[in-house]
């Protein structure tokens, strides 16, 4: 047995710091500072290239081509921290939206309609959560699988129908304002992301979601229930996809099949445009934040420039290639540079 | 202390192989295969004529080819699902090409197609291989990108029957024996994989591969450069079958294919393809599509709308994951004690 030094001994090493860099260096070199220079950057430009930018019910408006995205984006983030994913979350919005249509021909209130959303969502992530936890099928399959069961519902029981009547009180969800230029949908988004920045940074159901994502068997033997977290990370999932499509259903004020298709695409850059790892066990909260906000500029910006929707696919495609070949790009440099100094 | 069941089947090695054969997936599935078309044919006979049987090869031949396709890259450990994408991306390409040219015959287009393809899956191999970049986020990413291009090329403009020429048309409908162009040479894809797949080098090392990454890399086999071969071949096959596809259905657009990624994941996963990588089979695959082709046209025949098609697709995926996690542990297990015992 070696012996272990005396742990005042070793508080008295790591108390003395050597080369211990500063906090602010930290936060210039950190992934978070970047994406909020290339924002700082986007809006000045916009600003300068147009008078009107700045304006509140400009920006108010500029909000909601992202918003309904960015909260799925959140407990997106954990769940990819927790080294899962999900890619029914487009299928899980457009079931929602249907399910909330046939409540509303059935005569439901807007209460109840919107009960109904959050309730298919939450149904769908707990089918998720079930194929992954109790059957052991990898997640990407299993939601490959649901991905097209749940938007195939759709399509099974619509066919080329719409549902466009929805009752009286049911748009403020996706139309209505909480004060002034403060849109509904954006201050739920603000409220989730303060509520999901809390959970994931400051409790232990953050860290152990971060030691799951770096190691799940590690995690196991160290007493985390992992199967449980990840259940309930995909329910919360579905339950926000749900939350997502009342807002989306609300603003639109129709259902068909095809809403939001693509959309799991554009959540998953934003959750890995935020610094998150698709390998799980790293990414912070803010730093997905300011991703949404980030893709919602230049979406915002593209359609003033007339960019059709499926050209920004390939933005959106390329911003998503691009971010994650960073760290190996950097890494492939750096062995360049130390073959040749 | 189950050795007496090995020693049995070292005793009667035809006997037990055949009783393997026989408790096997592919058997079973061929079993549902047939089931699903005599209950079909009860009440309609004629779905089981020879030239309907003809017409369901033919409307699945392009399935068999890029669930053979998907089938390699998945057998390597990855996932490519850029192929419907990279399909309808060649398809339009070629026939652009087609209208401005209606002189050049079929060969130059089949080789355009294949070398569009190839480059697109080229794209993928590098950021997978060279990058070492998850292949589910890469191939979305070049999903959405390969659809965005599409769209780049024609305007959002469809290239319509009247704009391709007769021999782009009837390449892949001449009958022969029975059966269209098409249909033989997804038979000879089926061939070429199976032999591609058992009896080369590069064929074992693909599955070597996605078996146990590690211990292939110790044998001297490159995983990422096995990786980047399969999305190479599953890229030449995509642009190949999107010359099949434009040409099969006479137009050529932004949404040609949309979605069909899924049913070739589908026909790979319900053949028993172990999404983890090493496990599976050419017969499997086939027999996977051939399910999905054959519920494919009855829908419309017993009265259901196609639209219910995503959602039986989704749903026989969503079935097909469970068995196949609970089966693929104990085939694991019976391969890891089948070596200990040899």
């Amino acid at each position: 047995m070696t012996v272990l030094p005396d742990s005042r001994e070793l508080k008295v090493k790591t108390a003395r710091p050597v080369h211990r860099p500063s906090l602010l260096l930290a936060i210039l070199k950190s992934w978070e500072f970047l994406l909020f220079i290339l924002f700082a950057a986007g809006v000045g430009a916009s600003a300068r290239a147009s008078p009107y930018f700045l304006d509140i019910w400009n920006l108010s408006d500029a909000t909601f081509n992202f918003t309904e995205k960015a909260i799925v984006a959140l407990p997106m983030a954990l769940l990819i921290i927790a080294r899962e994913i999900d890619i029914s979350v487009a299928g899980i919005m457009a079931l929602a939206s249907l399910v909330m249509g046939l409540g509303a021909q059935a005569g439901a209130d807007w209460l109840l309609v919107a009960l109904l959303g959050l309730a298919t969502g939450l149904v769908c992530g707990m089918l998720n959560g079930a194929l992954v936890t109790m059957f052991g099928v990898p997640a990407i399959v299993a939601t490959i699988g649901t991905m097209s069961l749940f938007r195939g519902m759709g399509y099974a029981i619509l066919g080329d129908q719409v549902i466009k009547s929805y009752p009286a009180g049911f748009e403020a969800f996706g139309q209505g304002y909480v004060a002034g230029p403060l849109s509904i949908e954006f201050a739920i988004f603000l409220a989730l992301a303060v509520l999901f920045g809390i959970v994931l940074h400051r409790t232990v159901v953050g860290r152990r979601i971060y030691a799951i994502g770096n190691n799940p068997e590690v995690a196991r033997f160290s007493g985390i229930a992992v199967n449980r977290y990840r259940f309930v990370l995909f329910s919360v999932v579905g339950l926000a996809a749900g939350l997502a499509s009342v807002c989306l259903t609300s603003r639109l004020g129709s259902t068909r099949p095809s809403i939001a298709v693509g959309w799991e695409l554009e959540i998953i850059t934003m959750v890995v445009l935020g610094g998150v790892s698709i390998l799980g066990g790293v990414g912070s909260i803010l730093g997905v934040v300011l991703a949404a906000l980030l893709m919602g500029l230049v979406t915002f910006g593209l359609g003033l420039l007339n960019v059709p929707g499926i050209v920004m696919q390939i933005v959106v495609g390329s911003l998503l290639i691009g971010v994650i070949s960073i760290p190996g790009l950097l890494q492939r440099l750096a062995l360049i540079m130390r073959a040749h100094p | 202390m189950k050795a007496a069941v090995p020693l049995a089947a070292a005793r009667h090695p035809v006997a037990s192989a055949l009783r393997r054969w026989l408790g096997g997936r592919d058997v079973a599935l061929a079993a549902l295969n047939f089931v699903l078309l005599f209950a079909v044919a009860l009440k309609f006979p004629n779905f089981v004529a020879p030239a309907n049987i003809a017409d369901i090869l033919d409307d699945t031949a392009i399935l068999f080819l890029l669930a053979l396709a998907e089938m390699l890259v998945i057998l390597t450990g990855a996932i490519d699902l850029s192929v419907a994408a990279s399909l309808a991306l060649t398809g339009v390409a070629v026939a652009l090409v087609n209208a401005a040219h209606p002189e050049l015959g079929v060969a130059p287009i089949v080789v355009l197609a294949l070398v569009v393809g190839t480059a697109l899956g080229a794209g993928n191999a590098v950021l997978v291989w060279k990058l070492r970049l998850p292949s589910i986020v890469v191939t979305v990413g070049t999903l959405a990108i390969y659809r965005g291009c599409i769209f780049l090329l024609t305007g959002g403009a469809w290239v319509n029957s009247n704009q391709m020429s007769d021999a782009f048309l009837n390449f892949i409908r001449v009958p022969f024996l029975g059966l269209t162009t098409l249909t033989w040479i997804a038979i000879l894809g089926i061939l070429g994989a199976g032999l591609f797949l058992t009896f080369s080098v590069a064929g074992r090392n693909l599955y070597a591969t996605g078996g146990n990454r590690l211990a292939a890399t110790y044998a001297g086999i490159d995983p990422g450069r096995m990786q980047a071969l399969a999305f190479l071949i599953s890229g030449a096959v995509s642009g190949l079958c999107g010359y099949f596809w434009v040409s099969r259905f006479a137009v050529a657009y932004v949404e040609v294919a949309q979605g069909f990624e899924l049913q070739a994941i589908a026909a790979c996963v319900i053949g028993g393809v172990s999404i983890a990588g090493g496990l599976g089979t050419v017969p499997g695959v086939v027999l996977g599509a051939l399910f999905l082709g054959i519920v494919k046209n009855a829908l419309p025949l017993i009265g259901i709308s196609p639209f219910w098609q995503m959602a039986i697709a989704g749903a026989v995926i969503t079935v097909a994951v469970i068995i196949n996690a609970s089966g693929e542990g104990r085939a694991r297990a019976q391969r890891i004690l089948k070596e200990k015992t040899a």
